[in-house]
């Protein structure tokens, strides 16, 4: 059996896990134009090498993110979103925007 | 017979150029008009119709491996149109016609077997899926039914109407559901085609896509340069690297799906029978081997590895649905590479670099529509890149345009 290593929970088997996607920057909603949005959203590298990945731990709901062969399916590192992520996005901001406009 | 037999045994020089099914290999040229990467069915059967419809005969169908070695030979060899989609059911509704007559096109028999597919509804929510794929397949000349219990157990005496304690509802019984030999499909298009002048050339690797200003003007391979006129891409399950060469990104993720047959039994299984909840399909071949498959592994890689995981789920959904399955013995295992898009339907048409077509997201559903999609691409390539009508809802700016072609309920496995 396949095992991947939590950041949270350590060792586990790769049934417990869901893949998320690859990590890719996501473009300014409130302000990017549809075909940005879709790039973001339905486009992807899919190429061989490690990847950045999401994956999350379904049994203890966690995200994490994972470095990854997508042809030897070897993991190398995985690691708390933490160390990318710094800053929270807020997705009340397009609210807030027709909120200034109604006002 | 023997005395043929006989006649190639004494000569030296076997087997015949005049008598083989393929030509010998030739040296690449310097240029042809249209360049079809991946010699799998769909390419193949793309350079068939170019020469025998629209008269384009300067044709290279560049393969990495050999004729048909791809997706093209580990498919499970399903053909069906009971889709959810008008777009989807139409498309491949023509599909299933034009394979009812391949075997006489060719010359060369495809083992065509019209046996019916039946996919069982576990829940409320499933028939009532089943009742408009019924009336969307209906209105389009397929023939679909939504059959009860009493006629499942009638058509399928050795199913357990109760597999793992989720009872059989309904069934949506597609008449047309049938099985080919695939290879056999890939080989009577090579055939057909090389017999009109088009080029097959196998072990011949794309190394890179020459693009000047946006437009496509040739490909580098293993065995030197080549300009064409334009390029048709047809590679499952490497779709996004080899667009990747010509600077297209692509919304496809690549996952691998595995497969795999037991020892021949005696013949039990006509129809071709699925499951949407316990994402399992079953059907007999005519040598009488099981084949099970299911749905894509649950994570993208490009790699064909079996998993123990993938065969205890699949194969104790294959067993609760045949319980004396238990007793018979796996003979092999395989799996191919999907290209699966998120809506389930391919990508078929222009891309953003001009003279480049591409013919790619096939996932789980490219070997049932490889006549039409090769008899639609040729007429796009043809009338240098005007989409056909049946084709014009998978061009892949459907994404940008948020305008999906769900039809993720209608898979043979997953619902």
């Amino acid at each position: 059996m396949k095992m991947m290593n939590c950041p949270l929970n350590g060792l586990r088997n790769i049934s417990e896990f869901v893949y998320g996607g690859e990590v890719k920057s996501m473009p300014d909603h409130v302000t990017c134009s549809d075909k940005e949005w879709a790039d973001y959203v339905f486009y992807s590298e899919n190429t061989i090498r490690v990847v950045m990945e999401w994956w999350f731990h379904s049994p203890s709901g966690y995200w994490f993110i994972a470095e990854r062969h997508t042809a030897s399916d070897e993991i190398l590192n995985t690691y708390d979103p933490s160390e990318r992520f710094t800053k929270r996005v807020e997705f009340d901001s397009a609210a807030a925007v027709t909120e200034e406009k109604r006002a | 017979m023997p005395f043929s037999l006989l006649k190639y045994g004494l000569k030296n020089d076997y087997p015949f150029e005049k008598d083989a099914d393929l030509p010998s290999p030739t040296e690449l040229k310097k240029h042809y008009d249209v360049i079809i990467i991946g010699g799998g069915g769909h390419g193949v059967a793309t350079a068939y119709y170019l020469a025998k419809y629209h008269g384009i005969s300067n044709i290279a169908i560049l393969e990495k491996g050999y004729l048909g070695g791809g997706n093209t030979a580990r498919n499970t060899a399903v053909i069906r149109s009971n889709y959810l989609t008008s777009e989807g059911v139409k498309f491949y509704k023509e599909s299933v016609d034009m394979f009812q007559g391949l075997s006489n096109e060719f010359d060369f028999n495809i083992m065509y077997s019209s046996r019916g597919q039946l996919t069982l509804a576990h829940t409320d929510s499933t028939v009532r899926s089943f009742r408009q794929r019924t009336e969307v397949n209906t209105h389009f000349g397929g023939k679909t039914e939504l059959i009860d219990p009493q006629q499942i157990k009638e058509l399928v005496p050795t199913l357990n109407m109760n597999p793992a304690d989720m009872p059989i509802l309904a069934g949506l019984w597609h008449i047309d559901g049938a099985t080919a030999r695939h290879d056999a499909v890939a080989w009577g298009y090579a055939k057909g085609a090389t017999q009109r002048g088009v080029e097959l050339h196998q072990l011949t690797e794309v190394t890179d896509v020459i693009v000047e200003n946006g437009k496509a003007k040739g490909v580098k391979t293993n065995r030197g340069e080549v300009s064409c006129g334009c390029i048709v891409q047809a590679v499952a399950g490497h779709s996004s690297i080899v667009a990747a060469m010509a600077g297209i990104k692509m919304p496809i993720t690549t996952y691998p799906l595995q497969a795999m047959v037991t020892q021949p039994v005696k013949p039990f299984l006509d129809p071709l029978v699925s499951s949407s909840a316990l994402h399992c399909y079953v059907q007999q071949t005519g040598r009488g081997e099981m084949v099970f498959g299911g749905g894509s592994d649950p994570y993208p890689l490009y790699n064909t590895r079996s998993t123990l995981d993938l065969k205890e789920s699949l194969l104790a959904s294959a067993v609760e649905m045949f319980p004396f399955m238990a007793n018979l013995k796996l003979m092999r295992q395989w799996a191919g590479i999907t290209d699966m898009t998120s809506d389930y339907s391919p990508i078929m048409g222009l891309s953003p670099v001009e003279n480049y077509y591409l013919d790619a997201g096939w996932g789980t559903w490219g070997f049932k529509s490889t006549p039409i999609c090769g008899k639609s691409m040729a007429e796009l390539v043809a009338s240098g890149g005007k989409v056909p009508e049946l084709i014009a809802p998978f061009a892949m700016d459907r994404f940008d345009k948020f305008r999906q072609v769900n039809e993720m309920g209608a898979t043979a496995a997953s619902h």
